[in-house]
């Protein structure tokens, strides 16, 4: 059967890639709107971050013999620790300037990151098999679609609502969104904002890293993954509104269907569409498609 | 004769007699050689660290053996893949440090920058890793020797055995840049001369990660034979996300450029079967096992075939120096031209008038399981392609320097 | 910060501007010519990225698509259609003030980190239609091009004219950003960079003056593209990558924001290091330049510049 002359298997197995790209959007676009909604930072080590996620995947099995699963909690709290670090050390003092200080700073933590698990590791890539128990996959008809696929489907969205619902429905979510619009009068009401801004950020670089958990098996482990990918979560980001957190995740998934579609019918442009759509949203609809003005 | 000319011969003529005949010596008395390859990116396990061994290897052996008048000093840098650190690079070594001559030069970008910059400085590229054809035919120029493989003998070989053996349909998956390209060209052409017939083909990114939705497209087309026009890191990706995908039970797999180091990565269960075309091969008889044996000592890998023609066309080049008695761009070429190689690496190698050096290919099928009986012994040599029918004829070149 | 100076003040400058002038000069017979083009190339690109973040206060994440896209310009002219060098050169510049012009007419409409993001994401697009497009010759990128004759009569492929090309390019740009700093036009930008509400409700178009100040430093920006191809006679990806906006960045942030010497103090340094490390530690120097850009955010948001005439202010004062 062929829909607009395609056939709809290939259409089909494109969506569905489209879809797991999609999630992938999704999660590291909620991290880095999280940390930008709460905190106006524009966390440019977000990528690198992703990569520390799957990295550490990596390291895990083939130094210490630890699984996936392990990794997959492991690595999040790891890296979030470290995020926790940074906030701590270097992020809290540029609060009271130009915000663009903040982009800059995570600008250079990303490329002292990445820099340094390239002079380690090289650029070729490490291969992380995929666990046993997720190898294999399901015929559907239409495509074979590997297991360990749409566990990373299910994975992502899962953690994306559960964070949306956490922040949106949850008396802690409250506190952080009342916190970043006025800290002075949360605080004043016996709430330790700083502490839940460490915290708000920590868990952003978490998502990142779990993110790159889930990545591991499927791109390859190599220090440059996190900023092949920064960019399009940049202007997914944008796309769905800076701060808003239900815009990340329905644009990530979103842009990762339309590059899927791009791919069957016009595949030269499917690195460009989504700039070319964040230049469309932005003429119409410059706060973004979710986001308050 | 007027005055002026008079007195200009007079000085050179002097200025000649003074440097003591400069030109019939090496110059300052040392010959430098440059190896710009890539150290730690896609093709680092092809050539890399381990050309700059090889490299290393030739120097000592050329000094122990015919012990030159000259000395000689090697320098290497990291160009990883990119063709402007690449030319810039080699343009300082040319300019500021009196390098000789540029090898290795993996990647086909990277190889036609260098050789543009060789030319116009009027130094050798000598080249072992990249390969692509234009290097010999469009794009050739009388600085350059591209010595170890190109894409032409690999589609000859591959592309002309899997067809033969009953892959009529192909679809190519092809790195976007000058190599892939050039290598869906050829082996294409090849497929079609066998009675095969081309399906179509999807490029992917170079360097690039995740192939499932160009593997899915390369499914979709039903094509009895999905064709790797890429290389290193790309290739052995690919080979493993298409088992993922479950496209290898009904559809087969050629590497058009494949590794024994990739093989060793991927694994023989991953590869067996898979024919592939090799310049060399380790375990192919007494003299190559010995110069392996001692590369391997240091690399702890068995070496590819850029790395074996890194040593054999850096050894040629230094016997060529110290025939022609100097390092003067021009001699040492016409010397490289009309010495013939005979070494582990090439029997009646030659180098012809476009660049080329055409010597003898294999065509490999990789063993089973099974049937490896040691480390390293992953290659069946079902045939042997001389030297006159690997390569593309004189007669098709479309190189400017070639007299028709 | 103030640029009323007394005269003495000025005079001192001058002789600073005519000192380094002559320095340039001479420099190439001291010191390996490419190397000094690609430093000027750079110190251009860098005074041009200043002049719209250091006194406009627009931050673009996204110059690189000037610089490179000026550069496959002039070299597609040059080595495709034949051109003189300074038609290539001019030709790369006006379509770099195009595309900045562009640019500049969808990211304006936004402020501060916004703008940032928005001309990220613009100049990726530019790299990615660059890398599709066949004429640019995708990863392999747009090689041999032909040095030339400037003017059909001086032959560029001599290192020293080649130089003294560049050096006059470089002089020239400096001298428009160092005029339009010091004109009525920068000084509105300024009013414009430290309080906007103030600017508009005296009456200024401020979204006009934004786009002018775009549209020349992009134009600049161009101009050290072409230039740089013609020095090099390539153009590649990495001339449109983003990491090539991000070291903008650092350049200007090293040698002080919003200094008239800053960029191109920042730009030598810079350049210098990784010349002298490349050889020496690889990929550590990526890891170095991230640690010179996070201690400058931390604790040296002047850069070089701003700290000496910060020095030299309190000298004065005491």
């Amino acid at each position: 059967m062929e829909i607009f002359g395609v056939p709809s298997a290939l259409l089909g197995s494109q969506l569905l890639v489209g879809l797991i790209n999609g999630s992938f959007y999704a999660i590291l676009s909620l991290g880095l709107a999280i940390i930008f909604g709460l905190l106006n930072i524009i966390n440019f080590a977000h990528g690198a971050q992703y990569m520390m996620g799957a990295f550490i995947a990596w390291l895990a099995l083939t130094k210490f013999n630890v699984n996936y699963w392990v990794a997959l909690i492991a690595a999040p709290l790891l890296v979030g620790l470290f995020g926790v670090i940074l906030e701590r050390t270097m992020l809290r003092k540029l609060y009271k300037l130009d915000h663009l200080y903040g982009l800059l700073l995570t600008f250079g933590l990303a490329l002292i990151i990445e820099g340094v698990f390239r002079d380690q590791f090289g650029i070729s890539g490490e291969s992380y098999d995929v666990p046993d128990a997720l190898a294999g996959g399901i015929n559907l008809g239409f495509m074979f679609l590997p297991i360990y696929r749409a566990w990373v489907i299910v994975a992502s969205l899962t953690v994306c609502f559960g964070t949306w619902y956490m922040i949106e429905k949850t008396r802690l979510g409250a506190y952080l969104r009342a916190g970043t619009e006025n800290s002075q009068i949360v605080q004043a009401l016996g709430i330790n904002v700083p502490l839940l801004i460490t915290f708000t950020y920590g868990y952003g670089v978490a998502l990142a890293a779990f993110a790159g958990v889930l990545a591991a098996p499927v791109f390859q482990v190599n220090p440059l993954m996190g900023s092949n990918l920064i960019i399009v979560v940049f202007a997914v980001v944008v796309i769905g509104g800076m701060g808003s957190i239900l815009g990340s995740i329905v644009t990530g998934i979103g842009l990762g269907l339309i590059e899927g579609l791009t791919r069957v019918f016009y595949p030269e442009a499917s690195a460009v569409v989504v700039f070319v759509i964040m230049v469309i949203v932005l003429l119409v609809r410059p706060a973004g498609l979710f986001g308050k003005a | 004769m007027t005055m002026k000319k008079a007195i200009s011969i007079a000085c050179t003529t002097a200025l000649a007699a003074l440097s003591g005949g400069v030109q019939a010596q090496v110059s300052g008395g040392v010959v430098k050689i440059g190896v710009l390859t890539d150290l730690s990116g896609t093709y680092s396990d092809v050539a890399g660290p381990g050309a700059v061994q090889a490299t290393k290897m030739a120097i000592e052996d050329f000094i122990a053996k015919e012990k030159p008048d000259f000395k000689i000093e090697m320098v290497s840098a990291d160009h990883q893949n990119k063709a402007d650190i690449a030319s810039n690079k080699a343009r300082e070594w040319f300019e500021r440090e009196g390098v000789d001559t540029a090898t290795e030069l993996v990647t086909t970008s990277v190889a036609l920058a260098v050789m543009k910059i060789a030319k116009e400085k009027d130094r050798i590229a000598l080249m072992s890793g990249p390969a692509s054809t234009p290097i010999t035919n469009e794009q050739c120029n009388d600085v350059t020797v591209h010595y170890t493989y190109d894409t032409y003998a690999l589609a000859n070989g591959t592309a002309k055995a899997v067809t033969k053996q009953g892959g009529k349909s192909w679809f190519f998956l092809t790195a976007d840049y000058a190599f892939g390209q050039a290598l869906e060209k050829d082996a294409s052409a090849v497929v079609t001369a066998n009675g095969g017939k081309v399906l179509g083909s999807v490029r992917h990114p170079f360097p690039g990660s995740d192939f499932s939705s160009f593997l899915l497209k390369a499914q979709s087309s039903g094509a009895q034979v999905i064709g790797l026009a890429n290389a290193g890191a790309d290739t052995t990706n690919a080979i493993k996300q298409a088992a993922e995908f479950g496209i290898t039970p009904t559809q087969s797999l050629a590497g058009l450029l494949m590794f024994i180091t990739d093989v060793h990565s991927l694994g023989l269960k991953a590869t067996q079967g898979m024919y592939l075309t090799d310049g060399f091969y380790w375990d192919l008889n007494d003299e190559t096992r010995a110069w392996s044996k001692r590369f391997f000592g240091v690399q702890k890998k068995m070496p590819t075939m850029v790395q074996a023609g890194q040593y054999s066309s850096v050894y040629h080049y230094l016997k060529a120096v110290k025939a022609a008695g100097t390092d003067d761009t021009k001699k040492v070429m016409a010397q490289m031209k009309k010495t013939p190689i005979n070494d582990f690496f090439a029997k009646n190698g030659q180098i012809r008038e476009d660049g080329r050096m055409v010597h003898d290919m294999y065509l490999m099928q990789v063993k089973k399981p099974a049937e490896s009986k040691y480390p390293w012994d992953y290659y069946h040599v079902r045939q042997v392609i001389p030297a006159a029918e690997a390569f593309q004829p004189l007669a098709q070149s479309r190189c400017p320097l070639v007299k028709k | 910060m103030s640029t009323t100076k007394q005269p003495s003040a000025l005079i001192k400058t001058e002789a600073l501007y005519t000192a380094l002038f002559v320095v340039g000069l001479i420099a190439p017979f001291a010191i390996y010519p490419t190397f000094l083009m690609k430093l000027f190339c750079l110190a251009l690109f860098a005074s041009a990225f200043n002049l719209l973040l250091g006194f406009a206060g627009l931050l673009s994440f996204g110059h690189a698509a000037f610089l490179g896209t000026a550069g496959y310009v002039c070299g597609l002219m040059v080595r495709d259609m034949g051109v003189t060098p300074e038609v290539g050169i001019i030709a790369g510049t006006a379509a770099a003030g195009l595309l900045g012009w562009l640019f500049g007419v969808l990211a304006i409409r936004r402020t501060g980190i916004y703008f940032a993001m928005i001309t990220l994401a613009l100049a990726q697009m530019v790299y990615f239609i660059v890398l599709q497009v066949k004429a640019t010759g995708g990863e392999d990128g747009l090689q041999g091009v032909p040095r030339g004759h400037l003017f059909g009569l001086v032959d560029l492929s001599d290192n020293v004219a080649m130089y003294y090309l560049v050096y006059a390019v470089f002089s020239i740009g400096f001298f428009i950003i160092y005029r339009t700093i010091h004109s009525p036009f920068g000084q509105i930008l300024k009013a414009i960079r430290e309080n906007e509400p103030r600017a508009i409700s005296l009456g200024y178009d401020v979204n006009k003056f934004k786009l002018m100040a775009f549209v020349i430093s992009a134009s600049l920006a161009g101009l050290a593209g072409a230039t740089k191809t013609l020095v090099f006679q390539l153009t590649s990806l990495s001339d449109v990558h983003w990491h090539m906006s991000g070291e903008v960045v650092l350049m200007t942030l090293l040698g002080g924001l919003g200094t008239i010497l800053g960029p191109a103090v920042g730009s030598a340094t810079i350049v210098t290091l990784q010349n002298e490390l490349a050889d020496k530690v690889g990929s550590w120097v990526t890891v170095i330049m991230g640690l010179i850009f996070v201690v400058c955010v931390l604790a040296f948001r002047r850069g070089i510049v701003g700290e000496i005439q910060a020095l030299i202010q309190r000298a004065g004062i005491r």
